[in-house]
Parts: structure tokens; sequence; C-alpha cells
């Protein structure tokens, strides 16, 4: 039986794609993994993130590229043959075994003896601390001892690779982040390579060594969050890592950066990229970076002001009618007039 | 104060009451299909248990008695068996890997369609062309004679084979339907998560896709059964109703049309229904054994 090498240094991705009929669900994404790391996928819905992960996984076929293990090139294996571990979405817990049997089913599957079985599905189940819930079946479990479950069905047969199909998106928000500790905890204590597919860019943040942004199927950025949350590639990138203000502009070069015009206003920015900042251009900005000031060259009118706990969060109407959004610790209510203000170096410019 | 209170609570709950129990004004409507089944199946059934009792000769049991009596007649359970049973059985085992296959197709509804059309053309139309085609002179026997296969024509038609391959023709694309609502319904995750633990094709099948759909599966060998163990026109057209496919519908008909004895018919029709039910019954208990939770997967 032809099998995927179960010691590794790199997993890569080299320029695979995938098409469904006409459409292309994938183009072109190249990566690699290295041993240990902690890989994010990240991007909106249909943007080809679970798709590229199954493709990974060999539940998909590529339509082009290859996928190396090493030296091994495993694209033309089967899921069954890559040894690799996978949590799907919905869990896919096998509803009709209990959580020892579903736990064990990977290693009934390598023919191990019943004694090795019962101490590693303990020891798994150890480590997921499902310890107390051995012989109920997947229906009796809550949706995060259920995630719990499926997290050690895939570590128990310690795989090189760990696929993670967004894990959490049926948890509800609480669950939502013990899990994500969780996740982070035992990533730590087993430290086994994983790509892990979300489209919650905190998720990723707090998660990940890299994320990989996927829109539309192709690679936009690649980074460290630090370096994807402080400079985004492109405004969609800027846009899905939180910089919610993105505004058509006009830049004019100057001593220091350029200046851009923003709801009327001229701003100090950053340009992004090689290229120079002239002419039109897409402006940047995140909420928090947007602050209210006493003399702020931006003006603007509050038209929805959300309170949210620690701050305010509101929607302006500029002057020349953009459609700006700020967060503010001091309190702010709709209909208010006031001036805003951005640091220089949190005004992304982006040439298009 | 609080007797007032408790008179109007009591008046707006006994209505509430019942339509939290699924009874309100559309319950109504389910009037008519009671009737229809009281008049058109509990009658006729209860009629015709009592006119099996009121035999034309001899005692309250006479009939059961005559029946279990005569080997030409207790025969005709076994001979019905002999030809249900293994039609059930081959119909739901060949629907499986069909329904498998076709739940992933992307012509779905056409291989559908093409394969319900037997269940629209009726056991006659079947049998009609069965006769053509398998016949001493139909055109599998010339192509067998034509390439040397065989000396004799192969009898296909007129016995057990015939009566056999009609059932399963016709009993197939309802088997098949059945059984496809069944696979269709188990999430192809759950499929997939076995691969990504190194089970292949056929350790899937048995450990995951078999087991949750043995509840599926009796039902579908329920209903198959009782479909083939009443068979009664392929068997007098393509069998050899006086010998070995006679079976028990057979025997009512010739007491009830060619002796006129409607109350030995009835007692036929009545062990009839007894070895269906004893059947069903029996499928129905070893379902109990089974999972019989939801085949899809986690809070999704």
């Amino acid at each position: 039986m032809p099998s995927a090498p179960h010691d590794f240094r790199e997993l890569r991705l080299e320029a695979i794609s995938r098409e469904f009929g006409q459409r292309h669900a994938l183009r072109g994404v190249t990566l690699s993994v290295a041993r240990g790391e902690f890989v994010a996928l990240l991007g909106p819905s249909g943007c080809g993130k679970s798709t590229a992960l199954n493709c990974i996984a060999g539940l998909l076929q590529l339509s082009g590229g290859a996928i190396w293990l090493d030296n091994t090139r495993i694209d033309e294996l089967g899921p069954e043959e890559r040894g690799f571990g996978m949590v799907f979405q919905n869990y896919a817990l096998f509803p009709h075994m209990t959580v020892r049997r579903n736990v064990g089913f990977g290693l009934t599957t390598q023919r191990r003896s019943k004694a090795e079985i019962t101490r590693r599905v303990d020891e798994a189940l150890g480590v997921v601390r499902l310890e107390q819930h051995t012989d109920k079946l997947p229906g009796q479990l809550s949706g995060g001892q259920q995630q719990r479950v499926a997290i050690a069905r895939a570590i128990v047969v310690e795989p090189p690779l760990m696929l993670m199909d967004e894990p959490l998106s049926n948890l509800d928000a609480k669950l939502r982040l013990e899990m994500r500790a969780e996740i982070r905890r035992i990533h730590a204590m087993l430290g086994c390579s994983t790509i892990y597919v979300t489209h919650d860019q905190e998720e990723a943040l707090s998660l990940a060594d890299r994320i990989l942004v996927l829109i539309e199927g192709q690679m936009r950025q690649l980074g460290t969050p630090a370096e994807l949350y402080s400079q985004p590639a492109t405004p969609d990138v800027a846009e899905f890592m939180g910089y919610r203000n993105l505004l058509e502009s006009t830049a004019t070069p100057a001593d220091c950066g350029v200046m851009v015009s923003v709801a009327g206003a001229r701003l100090r920015g950053t340009p992004q990229g090689t290229k120079a900042a002239e002419g039109r251009v897409v402006v940047a900005i995140r909420p928090e970076d947007l602050v209210p000031v006493p003399d702020g060259p931006i003006a603007a009118t509050v038209e929805i002001a959300e309170y949210h706990g620690r701050d305010f969060y509101a929607v302006l109407r500029g002057d020349d009618g953009a459609t700006l959004y700020c967060r503010s610790p001091v309190r702010l209510s709709a209909g208010e007039s006031l001036r805003l203000d951005a640091r220089p170096d949190r005004v992304l410019v982006f040439t298009p | 104060m609080s007797i007032a209170l408790r008179g109007t609570n009591t008046t707006i709950s006994v209505r509430r009451r019942l339509k939290e129990r699924g009874l309100d004004g559309v319950t109504l409507l389910v009037l008519p299909g009671v009737i229809f089944v009281l008049a058109l199946f509990v009658y006729p059934f209860l009629y015709g248990l009592f006119l099996s009792f009121k035999p034309l000769k001899g005692g309250t049991l006479a009939n059961y008695v005559t029946f279990f009596s005569q080997p030409f007649l207790y025969d005709t359970i076994w001979t019905t068996l002999v030809i249900a049973v293994p039609v059930t059985i081959l119909n739901v085992v060949l629907s499986i890997p069909v329904a498998l296959r076709v739940r992933r197709m992307k012509w779905q509804r056409l291989l559908t369609t093409i394969l319900v059309i037997p269940i629209t053309l009726g056991t006659v139309l079947i049998a009609d062309g069965l006769l053509t085609y398998l016949g001493p002179a139909g055109w599998l026997n010339r192509i067998l004679l034509g390439l040397g296969l065989t000396n004799s024509p192969v009898r296909l038609i007129h016995n057990y084979w015939g009566v056999m391959l009609s059932l399963v023709i016709s009993g197939f694309p309802f088997t098949f339907l059945l059984t496809l609502s069944y696979v269709t319904g188990i999430d192809p995750s759950l499929e997939n998560a076995g691969a990504m633990l190194g089970a292949r094709a056929r350790t899937r099948f048995a450990r995951i896709l078999l087991p949750l759909l043995l509840p599926g599966l009796t039902i579908t060998l329920a209903l198959s059964f009782v479909q083939a163990f009443s068979v009664f026109p392929s068997a007098i057209l393509l069998g050899e109703p006086s010998g070995s496919t006679r079976v028990i519908s057979i025997a009512a008909y010739t007491a009830a049309f060619e002796q006129f004895d409607y109350s030995m018919a009835s007692a036929i029709a009545m062990i009839m229904a007894a070895v269906q039910i004893l059947i069903v019954v029996a499928l129905l208990a070893m379902r109990g054994v089974f999972f019989r939770g939801p085949v899809s997967t986690g809070k999704g």
C-alpha cells in the first residue's frame, strides 16, 4: 500500500488549482508548511479555502498543480493513503458509535491491538478532557463535547498533518473562545503541523503562525498575523482584516508619505506596496484608528451610535457624504457633529 | 376573584391544550382518509375474517383445518416463500450498490427516471415483454443458439425463473427508490471522515454506511417482501400456475372463482395476511436491535 511519509519536513502546494465545471474554485495556490507550523487559510465564504483543504486531504482531485510531502508527490493518493487527520465543520462523528469507538476508529483500521487502542484512546480523550464520556453516543453530547471528540479522533492516530475545516463555526460565542484556547493548547502540546480554514480573522490571528488570505480562489497575501494586521497587501485583504473605512480618493506626493483626501479633508497617509501613490488610490483606515479629536481635519456627523460596553461604535456621514466608521472610548450620540483624525502610519494608501 | 380567574383559564386552555396535542380545525381533514381506510380496508378485512369462520360445511374452523391438512393447499405457503424471499433479498441487495453509485451521479434524475419506468408499466406489460423476449423463439434463445452456447432453448418462462425475473423487474425500482432515499439521508462527510481515518471503501461501507442503513433496509425488506408475497398476475402469465409457481394467491383465486367457496377463499386470504404480518413483525423486531438515531451528524 502506497502511503505518505509519516515524518516530514515540509508540505508543499505547487500552484494547485481546482475547477468545478466552468468555475475556478482555486487558482494556482502555492504554499509550503513546515513541520509543526500552524497555517490558517483565511477568506470570505466561497473563496476556495475549503476546496483547498479538501484537495490537501485528498477528498477532492486537483485540476492542476501538485502536492509534495518532502520528495513524495501525494496528490495522486487517496485520502485513506495520506494519513492526515481532519476535523470537519459538522464534526462528522459516527452517530452509531460510542465516543470510545469513534476515537478508536482510526486505530482499528490500522489493525492495532486491543490493548494499544484502549490505551491510546484514553490518552487522546485525556488530552481533550473527555474521560467521563467514553460510553456515550455523539447525540448525547453537547456541541463543544462533540467538537472535542472530533479532535480526539483526529489526533489519536498521530497524523503528520492536521486539517481543520472551520471547526468552531457551529459553536456559540463563549464556547468558541474556549475551544480556540483548547486548540492552541493541543497544538502546543502535540506540535502537529496544522492547516486551519476559517473566515474569522480573529481566529486566524490568534491561532496561526502564518495566514494565507484567499479571495476568489486566488492567493492575496501570505504572512504572519502581525504583517497582515498592520500591512495588508491589497484593499480586499485590508477589508478582511478589519479596515472598515475603504474610501476611493486621490493622492498627491508629500515630503513624508502622501497626502490623500478623505471625506473632504486632507490627511497624511502611508503608501503600501512598491508603486508610487499618486492619482486615484484607495485609502484604508480601521474604525479604532479614526479617533474623535477636537481639532481633527475631518468633519462628520454621527448617524448611528452603538454602545459596545468598553467603547462606542459609530457610523458617521462625512461632509462630502462619505460613510465613515469609528470606534470611540467617549460617548457618542446620533446627530452629534464632531471632528476626526488618524495617525499617518494608520492611514494605508493603496494604488490599484 | 380566584374562582373567576380559574374559570377564564379553563375556557382558554381546553382549546389550547387540544391544539398543543395537534388537534384543531385542520385535524378534521384527516376524516376523509380515515373513512376511506375504514370502508376499503378495515371493513372488507373484518368481513373476510368473519366469512372465513362460516364455512360451507363443517365447524367454525373447518376452512383452516382443510387448508392445513391438504398438502395441495398448505404447500402454497412454501411455494410463495420460495419465490418471494429470494426475490426480496435479491432486490434489496442489488439496490444498495446501485443507490450508492447513483447518489454521486450528475444525471441522477434521468437515471432514477429510467430505473423507475418499470413501476409505471405494470406487471402485465412486463410479462408480455418477457414472454416475447425470453420465449423458446425469443431473441435471447436465438442469440444463445446462434452463438452455439446452448443446444436447446433455455427455458426461462412458464416456470419459477419467469416469475422470479418478472418480480425482480417490477420490484427493483420500488426497492431502489426506498434504498436511495435512505442512502442519500446519510451525511457524505461521515464517509469522508472514515476515509481520512484510513478506512478503504469496503471498510467504510461495512462499518459506517451499512450500520446506518440497516434500519431503513429492514423497512425496505418488509415492504418489498409484502409486494412479492402477494404475486399473482406474473405467477399465472410467466409461471407454472398449476405446479412450481402455484402461489397462495392462486389458491385463494381458485377457491373463490372456480369453486365459488368465498368462505374458503377468505380463510386463505387470512392465512396469507398472517404469514406476511409474521414476517414483517419479525423484521421490525430485528430493527429494534440496530442503531436508530439520526444518520446526520452534530448540530450542523
